[in-house]
Formats: C-alpha cells, structure tokens, sequence
C-alpha cells in the first residue's frame, strides 16, 4: 500500500471501518511509513480531545417531560394531577414502570435473577437524574473507595481504568432489592456506566449478561463480590469493562 | 407547536414500542439539535418538534436502527429551522470535491481535556454539514453506514467528508484567529 492509498484509508481506520485485510494492510503500512503513523496520531490526539472534552449535550429533564405531555399515547399512562407533581416524580414512576415492563419481558431468565435485573435498571436509571449520579465525584480511586468506608459493612474494590477509556467518575450508594450496595460510575465516551457492587451471597450472586429496554447489563462474580454494570453503551463495552474487573 | 398537530394516530401496543425503541434517543436527539442549531431553546423546540413528527410518523418506521431514523428527521427538522430562520444557506459543500485540501501546518495539536471551549468553538466555526457528521461519528459514535443513512448520503462521501471536516477542525483549532480566510468561508 502506498502513502497516498493509506492517506484516504487512514479515517476509514480510525473509525473502525476497515475490514481485517484492509487493517492488516494499513497496519503493514504504518510500519514502514513514519509520515503515516504520525498523522495517525494526530488524529487521535484529535479525536481523544473531541470525546473526552464532554461536549455532548443530554436533553434537559424538562424536555422529557414536555414531549412526553406532548403524545395523547403517553399521557394515557399519568395518573391524574401529575400537574401538582414535579416532574423527578414522574420521571421515577416511569422508571419504575420501565423496570417493571422490563421485568415482564424477562421473566424467562428467571425470577430470582429478573428481581435483581430490574433493580439495578432501575437504579442506574434513577442515578441520570441530574444529581443523582454519584455521591462522591472523583476520577481518583483513592478518593471514592475511602468514601465508602462506614458506609458499607464491606470495602468494595474500586479501580480507575482511564488507560482503557473507562474512566472512574465517582461513586454513590444504591439500594437493590432492599440491600445497600456500592455503585460505582464509569464513564464511556459520552454514556456513563453503574456498576453495582455487593458481597456475593448464596441467594444474591448472579451472572450473565443481557438487555432490557435499551439497556445493557452484565453480571459477574469475582472474590466474593457481585458485579452488575448497566448502561446503554454496547453490551461489548459493557464486557470490555467486566474484563478489567475480572483481570484486575 | 399547535396541540392539532398531536392527534392519537398510535394504538396502545405502538406507543409502548416507541416509549421503548424511540424515547431511549432523546439525548441522542437533543444534542444533534443543540449542535446544528446552537442555543437550548431553539434545540428544545426543534427536538420537542421532531419527536413529535416522529410518533406520528412511527407507523412508517419498521424495524431497524431507532436512533438513525430519529435522528434523521431531527436533522432535517434543524435544517428547516436554519433556512427558515435564515441562519445559513444551504450549500453542499461536501459533494463539491473542488473545494482545496488545506495544507496542514507541522504544529502538533495538543488538545487537553480542558479544551471544552476551544472544541467547541471550532465545532461551531465548521458548516453545518460537517458539523453534523463530526458529532454523529464523535459524539454520537455512529457508523459511517448510520451517518450515511442520517444525512442520505453515500458512505463514499461520508468517509471524504470526514476526513476533510477533521481537517477543517484542525486548521481552526490551531488558527482560530485567521480561521475566516484559512477556511475562505
């Protein structure tokens, strides 16, 4: 391949568009052409500034419940004089009716493990609220895992993994199925990620990995600790991240 | 927005699956508005507009990617607003391949997380056609497929816009002074 082949190949590269002959093919040419391999860093110096600089914007709660005032379909579902109530109240109800429609659908994967799905959809779903994200916000792990401390009648493992674009942004208490539970928040590009953490016990511990309602969730058991991360990031980021947990 | 406009159109099935398929894209929604049109309000009332266009229209949506349809009639709910408000004439700059390639400079970019303001800055300086495919494959972290189903174009031409909108990018993020006559905008 030569520079000038490489040169309009290299946005398809970076964004992940190449087939695995392409990218073997590229890769072969960034080893022989420094010209190449620089300006590919230079676009991902370029494309690390625009994703990490939180330039997205997340539609104000209001809006939400503007829109949703706006369907007849959806107003059908309020109970009546949700005018007197704040619109944090509607936006739990319809949390907890998500959730229970999300437990509806997977009532196959079993009662004891749908409980704790919808659970902790609904606790991630709650912590987007604004303010409600974390508790303690920090990028340090040194920061949030002493915050926990008292809190918990266990020290939850809390690790940064920044260097695999995951990076901590804090962490807060959570209720699941009645049981306090460490959450810990991750950032993925512009999505953020609970990961509930509690001691593992015969009757709570679950795993597997699924989706509800747009979002993904994945479950894990590691040292005598239960891991649940939700977000609506890919259930292949949502693994990448089990992964760290796991390796750490 | 006329309350008219809101008829019942969706039987109680179809409005569960667009709560549960289209709903889950608002922010998606709201922030290709807020970038193509600038200020909240206009986002909000755009993005408030093409929901509702898109719960009357969900009946024509079958199946497929939720967030690429949404968000093409966002786009092209923005862009109505932007002629109509005469914000910006449309000129598509991304099919015109005589437009020359900008000669980068040697200078390295070294953009921090601090940057916010100066992303932002030279996002907003960009047209708005190479704005919107920057957000959506950035931001957004659409395929070049999605941005090619969003804004209907070729995956060609998404590909060569992408790389001269990063270009374009570059060039403000390191002259922003002189950005006028680098870009000849």
């Amino acid at each position: 391949m030569g520079c000038e082949l490489a040169q309009t190949r290299l946005h398809a590269y970076l964004d992940g568009e190449l087939d695995a002959t392409g990218s073997a093919d590229f890769n072969q040419h960034l080893r022989n052409c420094p010209v190449c391999a620089g300006a590919l860093e230079e676009e991902e110096a370029l494309r690390q500034g625009l994703q990490q600089a939180r330039l997205y914007s997340r539609a104000p709660a209001g809006l939400k419940l503007r829109i949703a005032e706006s369907f007849p379909g959806i107003r059908a579902q309020k109970s009546a004089g949700l005018g007197l109530i704040s619109w944090r109240w509607f936006a739990v109800a319809m949390a907890l009716l998500l959730a229970a429609f999300v437990g509806w659908r997977q009532l196959s994967i079993g009662n004891q493990r749908t409980a704790a799905v919808v659970a902790a959809v609904d606790a991630h779903l709650r912590s987007l609220q604004p303010g409600h994200l974390a508790d303690v916000q920090s990028t340090d792990q040194h920061t949030v895992k002493p915050w926990f401390d008292g809190k918990l009648d266990f020290a939850p493992p809390v690790r940064d993994f920044s260097s695999a674009d995951f990076p901590l942004l804090g962490g807060r208490l959570d209720v699941i199925e009645g049981r306090t539970v460490a959450a810990l928040v991750y950032g993925r590009r512009k999505h953020f990620i609970s990961v509930f953490v509690e001691k593992a016990a015969p009757d709570t511990s679950w795993s597997g990995s699924g989706e509800a309602q747009g979002y993904h969730w994945t479950a894990w058991n590691k040292d005598g600790f239960t891991f649940c991360g939700v977000s609506d990031v890919s259930l292949a980021d949502l693994n990448r991240l089990k992964e760290l947990f796991i390796q750490d | 927005m006329p309350p008219d406009l809101a008829t019942d159109v969706l039987n109680e099935d179809d409005r569960s699956r667009f709560e549960a398929i289209v709903m889950p894209h608002l922010d998606a929604a709201y922030n290709l508005a807020r970038w193509l049109l600038g200020g909240r309000n206009e986002a909000e009332d755009v993005t408030q507009d093409a929901m509702l266009r898109a719960y009357r229209f969900f009946n024509t949506f079958h199946s497929g990617d939720a967030r690429a349809w949404l968000l093409q009639i966002v786009r092209n709910c923005c862009y109505t607003w932007l002629q109509k408000n005469r914000k910006w004439v449309d000129v598509d700059e991304l099919d015109d391949a005589s437009v020359p390639r900008e000669k980068e400079t040697p200078e390295t970019l070294a953009i921090s997380l601090n940057d916010r303001e100066r992303l932002t800055r030279a996002l907003e300086q960009l047209s708005p056609h190479f704005r919107e495919i920057l957000v959506l494959r950035e931001l957004e972290g659409c395929s070049y497929k999605e941005i090619a189903a969003i804004t209907s174009r070729p995956i060609g031409t998404i590909m060569s816009a992408l790389a001269r909108a990063r270009q374009q990018l570059r060039v403000l993020l390191i002259a922003p002074a002189s950005k006028e006559a680098r870009l000849g905008l």
